[in-house]
């Protein structure tokens, strides 16, 4: 059943295919008297920087049906409204505020009317299904500039794909308005627990950014702890208790098809993750109680050291330029975060120096940030400072948060918040790299573990 | 030669949990031995042990201890500890048929990999104080369950402290 489902996304992500357009598909823009006071504005923008941002008012438009969608239009305008508000940075005005109401996907557009109600962007979208295949299509304005911020596009999908087809529309709209890359059309590997703590089940699941269309890639027969995608989104890196000790499998997710990675007998390995070109791993190994990282040619299976000290060395992740790897040791007598070449070359450097100490780091995809987990006393902190260790910023505080995993747009982590008591339990977070927008994500059930995998194609 | 093992290893079973030291040499009768008629008299130093199937992993938990505590974010061995370990190698070395698996636990706070090294790395201070004690390194296997296991469920610190511990399990079997 778990790989019926799966095949059927990968069937959808396959066959998903954007084009934008024709240039005369885009209506001309109606006149507009307050044009010159519109002017001012400058263009429509979202800047995500620090400090408190009024979210944006848009309007979304009631998707049109222009063909066999029935209920599936208004699905699909709910995912584009829910993925954009759910960063917030944008505000939706409802349907029932709004003046104007278009009849078709190629009306002019009442800008007037837009402003009248304070939207600042506008998005029409239609939908059509025809068999098995739906064909979205969208158009994004600027209201106070009076004109299309940027093509009308449209995709065609597998009736099952509409999700992502969703996820599409909104990266567009986010992309063009704030100028970072998107990141909704993308999934999450993470574990899923079950069962009281002290014998808790544990299985991988993979799920839509937002917490939709989980599948599970493991049973919860052997324990199993921090999934990590290749970057590709193909294959899976975890650990596995299953030989009864840890040791990082490698899963094919298409077939989910697990095997060991080939290492010395009678040693443990864990704390896995890729190079950004997919050709290497480095992970923790670990030798008569001792902890290093090593490094392996994914190809070969050869295995060198690559940080050999009597400390204990683990999390590991790569610069997204392959060059450098971040990592925490806790050789200076406690945890805390080191940079080094990736090649192994030269003395690693302590970028850590806040209080407490400091773990997990996961380097942005953007390269600008590390994103790491801090304990004070009683306290963890998710945090990001700059790779040279400058600008530190705690970004959230509680009984135990930890594991931070960046979207892929490098603007959002997700991480695992954990209660304390026997009651405790785990959930999943996501907060923006300015410290705003904390949520826990929306799933059923106890989860940890993120990894946030990359935009899917 | 049997009937000599048999006797010395029920011998051994009396006084089991009490010698840290290497028993006297012990004075048998071997019925199957030559000198017809007569008792035949062995002084050579008898290897200390229990025969396979007259003790059980229980005993092992009951009678030496199966567990140690460490101090946070700690793999040191304190002298309580240490007690613990001697009575577990005492116990190894007189059952040389048992081997172990040494597994390490953290408390829930901590990051998860972590965890695993810091467990890890207690369950390699045990197996090495246990070598150290005279076990043959050969018959101890570690493993780390980090904070994957805890014994107690509660977040108190009399419960983390209870977590943060080191587990020898002993099974039947020389194969480790």
């Amino acid at each position: 059943m778990t790989r019926t489902l799966f095949s059927l996304a990968a069937a959808a992500l396959l066959a998903l295919c954007a084009a934008p357009l024709t240039a005369q598909d885009t209506p001309a823009p109606a006149p507009d008297a307050t044009m010159t006071a519109a002017e001012d504005q400058g263009p429509l923008r979202i800047e995500i920087t620090g400090g408190q941002v009024e979210p944006m008012p848009i309007a979304v438009a009631p998707f049109f049906d222009e063909g066999g969608a029935g209920e599936l239009a208004g699905q699909i305008q709910q995912v584009v409204t829910a993925d954009l508000t759910g960063t917030d940075l944008f505000r939706e005005i409802p349907a029932d505020a709004h003046v104007a109401k278009p009849t078709a996907f190629d009306d002019a557009i009442a800008y007037p009317d837009w402003r009248a109600i304070n939207a600042e962007a506008l998005i029409l979208g239609a939908v059509a299904v025809q068999g098995d295949d739906v064909t979205v299509k969208f158009r994004l304005y600027d209201v106070f500039s009076g004109q299309p911020l940027g093509d009308g596009m449209q995709f065609d999908a597998p009736r099952e794909g509409w999700r992502r087809v969703a996820h599409k529309v909104a990266d567009q709209v986010y992309a063009r308005v704030t100028g970072e890359t998107a990141y909704f059309d993308s999934r999450v590997a993470f574990i899923s627990e079950t069962g009281p703590k002290d014998a808790r089940l544990k299985r991988i699941g993979i799920m839509d950014y937002d917490g939709a269309n989980p599948i599970w890639v493991t049973d919860d027969a052997d324990l199993v702890v921090s999934p990590r995608f290749s970057p590709d989104g193909n294959s899976l890196l975890y650990t596995s208790f299953a030989s009864g000790m840890p040791q990082i499998m490698l899963m094919d997710v298409a077939s989910v098809q697990s095997r060991p990675l080939k290492m010395e007998a009678g040693t443990m390995s864990f704390a896995p993750a890729f190079s950004p070109d997919g050709r290497w791993i480095v992970y923790s190994r670990e030798k008569g109680g001792n902890t290093d990282l090593w490094q392996m040619d994914v190809a070969t299976g050869a295995e060198r050291p690559l940080v050999e000290t009597q400390a204990i060395e683990t999390s590991p992740s790569y610069s997204p330029d392959g060059r450098q790897i971040v990592f925490e040791s806790d050789q200076s007598g406690s945890q805390q975060i080191y940079v080094m070449a990736a090649d192994g070359s030269g003395e690693p450097q302590r970028i850590s120096f806040g209080e407490g100490s400091y773990g997990t780091p996961a380097w942005s995809p953007k390269g600008d940030l590390i994103a790491f987990t801090n304990q004070q006393g009683d306290s963890f902190h998710i945090g990001v400072m700059r790779p040279d260790g400058t600008e530190e910023k705690m970004l959230t505080e509680s009984f135990l948060d930890e594991g931070p995993s960046w979207a892929p747009n490098g603007r959002v982590v997700m991480f695992t918040r954990a209660t304390p008591g026997g009651e405790g339990t785990s959930r999943l977070h996501s907060v923006d790299v300015t410290g705003r927008n904390m949520r826990p994500l929306d799933i059923e059930g106890a989860a940890s573990d993120p990894d946030w995998g990359p935009l899917l194609p | 030669m049997n009937g000599f093992r048999i006797a010395a290893g029920a011998a051994m079973l009396s006084v089991l949990g009490a010698c840290a030291q290497p028993p006297a040499p012990v004075v048998v009768a071997d019925p199957y031995a030559g000198n017809v008629g007569g008792p035949a008299r062995y002084t050579g130093a008898v290897k200390p042990g229990n025969l396979p199937g007259t003790v059980t992993a229980a005993d092992f938990a009951r009678t030496a201890g199966d567990t140690v505590l460490f101090p946070e974010n700690d793999a040191s061995l304190d002298g309580a500890a240490r007690a613990t370990l001697v009575k577990q190698a005492d116990w190894l070395k007189r059952n040389g048929s048992f081997s172990t698996v040494v597994e390490g636990h953290s408390d829930e706070k901590g990051t998860r990999e972590y965890n695993l090294a810091l467990g890890a790395r207690r369950a390699g201070a045990v197996q090495e104080y246990l070598v150290s004690q005279g076990v043959e390194s050969g018959r101890i296997r570690t493993s780390s369950y980090g904070k994957e296991r805890p014994i107690e469920v509660c977040s108190t610190p009399e419960c983390q402290a209870r977590n943060r511990r080191a587990v020898t399990i002993v099974s039947p079997g020389t194969g480790v």
